[in-house]
């Protein structure tokens, strides 16, 4: 049960204060240029890299009950717990099969704004959210000129969750706003609502 | 060293040194004849104000220096404490506590408020300045002083036999200070500059000469060394004791010596023989400092030559302070050093490594059990052995990692003092706080929250509970109101009990309230408990009068949001005309704990182990007799909940179920598992954002295998599964 690394993207050597303020850089689209590919229900998408802090192989998952199916659950990564979500099923599209490339993307995310969460007294406003994905490809470098904005329909996904279109080998690749993907704002609500759900059942 | 470093260690310990200083205020209220505790308050306000000054805090000192003196006077008993000088200097203490808090937010200009409080307690003080038969003399920033005028006399006449063999006064009238700071005064945490800008608060610097006779060559030169000397024309009206004690953090290794304005020039002679140094120097350096004209100075310097007995004995003499404030020194250092040796057996951390040390201890309690867990699996008696051992190694870390945080609530009750005894002064009632249970431990953290709910309960209490005396006496009850704050630990939790012996709740009254504001409605059946609990709810009161202390309905429900926010419950008990007690239940610690481990379906749960009573098989009973979710234990009715069901886990039932009987407070519930596994130690890990709405469930936990378990909530299940049995009642 060693964790193998598959990836260990020149991130992980970036300091935290840094690799936020590139992630800021990042969310404006700026300066950002090399992505990880990866695979999701047949699909290919990229997410930059610099949020990503490594990427494990699947294994050891503990279910939370009474969660949205995109939550599936919780990881021990070193000693840490970390929530792992379906981008599947956060997509609304079908649940993750697990297979023998399914991996887990280890991604740091920041909460937007501090809205609601008054009575939450915790001044760290960073999270590590891990992320399921069917198979991850590699990384890639984009041009800033050869990524196109997010169509305002006809992607198969809620457009806001998109930054732009990558062009790969003639190909369009939708890059995702990992931030705005995993809104630990967003997914906390949504919990609660399936929580409320349970409870009215 | 790092000033504002410095600067927020003088801001906590000024607030440690102030709540010192209360509780022996408190203190003294009943004991007035202790010098110790006028000793101690003395020093309190001493330090504060030295280390203020330290800082250029002048707000503070010139307020402090009031107080001091009035202090200085009751030690001196040239005036005697009575209930209104301490409720004074009590409220002395609280706006020196204002002027700190103000210092350490924006340190700016004071407001309006707070500073015609501080004139009003100023003049307030020196009029028992005036009191004092000495004390009306010394004027220092405008304000009277009453430092040892008695003393100065004293120096005064011992300095007479020089008028006739040292010949005439020197005319200036300055003071002189000759000042040796010693090498270690920077790296002991002082800075001489500090000393000589505070001595400007006294009076004016008319001259300085620095003294850098000391500098070594650069290449032995430290940059952590004081090489400096001062000597300095003063112009002052304070007397000596207080010049004195703007140096008395560095006397002891410095040397300071101080001459007050029209000394005998054989004081000037001692002096000069004393120092280091050449005669004719430091003489010169004297002139220069407008200390002496050339015409003393030659004076002193014959006389020197002419009488070289007087010149030895003044050496062996060495007497260059009047004997009481020789004394009154040597006190001071044995009472410093006595405050020193019971600080060396504490050490400030700061909170967040100690939080750092929490957690790795709780990463080691994880890797120990996986450690554990594999040497059982080989089977190597020496390996498991050895295991063994650093597992309980690991347990003792534990606990005393654990208990660095953990703190007696006493220090929280104690502050409940000075509450009761204002508010009993506002209110005109007669009340006594009795504590018991202070040396009962708990975590810091929730120590430092559970403060505001206290202060809440016991104002409700003074002011709602507690009848005016005729009242009382009418009822038969002693005038004297009493409050009694409990602690105690129970179950794993720690209670914390506040009760009176007021009035009590008035069921009628609360349930017609309640039924107005629509939190009840007409013909509900409550019980008392539910009914005393909906003073809980927010928007609820009531008093028929809003007073400055509570009334306005805020309160409880506050109290019950914060009990909550640290995984506690709070009850109220009731029993009307004779009092009310409040209790709170609070888990000890918020980041290690005892559980047990259970299995449903793959996954695993941790119960606390401190709520765990006890545990039986299912086939015991007859399941599911009838529509009632509850078993039989022993002649009790047991109600239960199938945690498979709860959290929904799909996977094939066993057919082997046990049972865990767990207890929150009073209620009692039954969890049906499917697997018990056994102690375990566990570290709670939060739920973290994503799961901060999830309820039965409080953290997470991981096991020794890697694997992450879920640690039940058992107060929200037990209160899940009443209100699935409510649910179920209103169905049929």
């Amino acid at each position: 049960m060693s964790a193998p690394v598959v990836v260990t993207p020149t991130s992980a050597n970036v300091s935290v204060k840094q690799s936020t303020a590139i992630a800021k850089m990042n969310q404006i689209g700026l300066g950002q240029q090399q992505y990880l590919t990866f695979v999701l229900g047949g699909e290919t998408y990229a997410m930059g890299i610099l949020s990503i802090k490594e990427i494990i192989e699947y294994g050891q998952l503990t279910d939370v009950p009474r969660m949205p199916d995109f939550i599936r659950g919780v990881i021990n990564l070193r000693g840490a717990v970390v929530p792992v979500i379906d981008m599947g099923a956060r997509f609304g599209k079908q649940v993750t099969q697990i297979t023998r490339r399914t991996c887990i993307v280890i991604v740091e995310v920041s909460m937007s704004g501090g809205h609601g969460n008054e009575d939450e007294d915790q001044n760290d406003d960073k999270h590590v959210v891990g992320v399921m994905v069917d198979a991850v490809n590699e990384v890639l470098e984009i041009p800033s000129m050869d990524i196109e904005p997010a169509p305002q329909f006809g992607a198969k996904i809620r457009a806001d969750f998109i930054e732009g279109m990558g062009k790969i080998d003639g190909k369009f690749v939708i890059i995702l706003n990992i931030q705005q993907v995993l809104s630990v704002d967003e997914m906390a609500t949504l919990a609660a609502v399936a929580v409320d759900e349970v409870i009215a059942a | 060293m790092d000033m504002d470093d410095a600067l927020q260690t003088f801001f906590v310990e000024s607030r440690e040194l102030l709540e010192s200083m209360e509780q022996c205020l408190l203190k003294i209220e009943q004991t007035p004849d202790d010098v110790e505790l006028i000793n101690a308050i003395f020093r309190t306000a001493h330090t504060i104000k030295g280390s203020a000054g330290l800082f250029g805090l002048d707000d503070i000192v010139s307020f402090t220096h009031v107080a001091e003196s009035v202090l200085d006077c009751l030690r001196d008993g040239e005036i005697s404490i009575d209930a209104e000088l301490i409720a004074l200097l009590l409220s002395a203490g609280d706006h020196i506590y204002t002027l700190v808090d103000h210092a350490a937010v924006n340190g700016g200009e004071l407001t309006e408020e707070m500073s015609s409080n501080g004139a009003r307690l100023n003049k307030a003080l020196s009029a028992y300045l005036l009191l004092s038969e000495h004390g009306s003399k010394a004027e220092i920033n405008g304000e009277p002083s009453g430092q040892k005028q008695a003393q100065s006399n004293a120096l005064a006449e011992h300095n007479h036999p020089y008028t006739t063999e040292g010949g005439g006064a020197v005319e200036t009238d300055l003071w002189h200070l000759s000042l040796r700071f010693g090498l270690e005064v920077l790296r002991n945490g002082t800075d001489p500059i500090s000393f000589i800008r505070y001595l400007g608060t006294l009076g004016s610097i008319e001259h300085i000469v620095t003294l850098v006779d000391n500098l070594p060559a650069l290449a032995e030169f430290n940059a952590e060394s004081c090489y400096l000397g001062f000597e300095i024309g003063f112009k002052s009206e304070a007397d000596k004791a207080t010049i004195e004690g703007v140096f008395d953090f560095v006397r002891e290794y410095s040397e300071i010596r101080i001459l007050p304005p029209n000394s005998k020039i054989a004081d000037y002679l001692k002096l000069i023989e004393a120092l280091p140094g050449e005669d004719l120097k430091i003489g010169e350096i004297l002139l220069s400092c407008g200390t002496l004209t050339e015409r003393e100075l030659s004076q002193i310097l014959a006389l020197q030559q002419s009488d070289k007995r007087l010149m030895g004995e003044l050496l062996v003499d060495a007497q260059m302070v009047p004997q009481p404030v020789i004394e009154a020194a040597l006190s001071k250092q044995k009472t410093n050093k006595e405050a020193k040796n019971s600080e060396a057996n504490l050490i400030r951390v700061d909170a967040d490594k100690l939080d750092d040390l929490i957690n790795l201890v709780g990463e080691l309690i994880v890797a120990g059990a996986g450690a554990n867990l594999l040497a059982n699996n080989t089977g190597v008696t020496p390996l498991i052995e050895a295991t063994a051992t650093v597992s309980m190694l690991v347990e003792q870390l534990r606990d005393s990692a654990l208990s660095m945080r953990m703190v007696q609530i006493g220090g929280t009750f104690n502050r409940f003092q000075r509450v009761v005894r204002d508010v009993s002064k506002t209110l005109g009632k007669d009340m006594e706080l009795i504590i018991n249970g202070a040396e009962t431990e708990l975590d810091k953290t929730v120590v430092e929250k559970i403060g505001d709910p206290l202060t809440h309960l016991v104002r409700n209490a003074m002011d709602h509970g507690i009848e005016q005396a005729d009242v009382r006496l009418a009822l038969g009850k002693p005038a004297k109101g009493t409050l009694t704050l409990n602690a105690f630990h129970d179950a794993g939790s720690i209670v914390i009990e506040v009760s009176d012996d007021g009035g009590g709740l008035n069921k009628e009254k609360i349930l017609s309230k309640a039924i107005e504001r629509g939190l009840a409605s007409e013909g509900q059946n409550l019980s008392d408990k539910e009914i005393f609990n909906l003073i809980f709810e927010a928007g609820f009161s009531t008093a028929e009068t809003v007073s400055n202390l509570s009334g306005r309905g805020v309160g409880m429900d506050v109290v019950k949001r914060n009990i909550q926010a640290l995984r506690g419950s709070v009850v109220i008990d009731s029993i009307e005309g004779q009092g009310s007690k409040v209790s709170i239940r609070l888990p000890l610690t918020l980041a290690i704990i005892d559980g047990f481990l259970v299995g449903v379906g793959d996954s695993a749960y941790v119960i606390p182990l401190d709520m765990v009573v006890e545990c039986i098989e299912m086939d015991a009973w007859n399941q599911d007799g009838g529509v009632g979710h509850y078993l039989n234990l022993r002649g009790e009715v047991l109600p239960y909940c199938r945690l498979r069901e709860h959290f929904e886990v799909e996977s094939a039932a066993t057919n082997r179920e046990n049972v865990v009987v767990v207890r929150f407070g009073d209620a009692k519930v039954g969890l049906v598992v499917d697997k018990l596994m056994g102690e375990f130690q566990t570290v709670i890990k939060p739920l973290g954002k994503v799961f901060s709405q999830m309820r039965g469930v409080g953290g997470f936990t991981i096991l020794g295998s890697g694997e992450v378990a879920l640690i039940l909530d058992v107060p929200s299940l037990i209160k899940q599964v009443s209100q699935h049995y409510e649910h179920l009642k209103s169905v049929h």
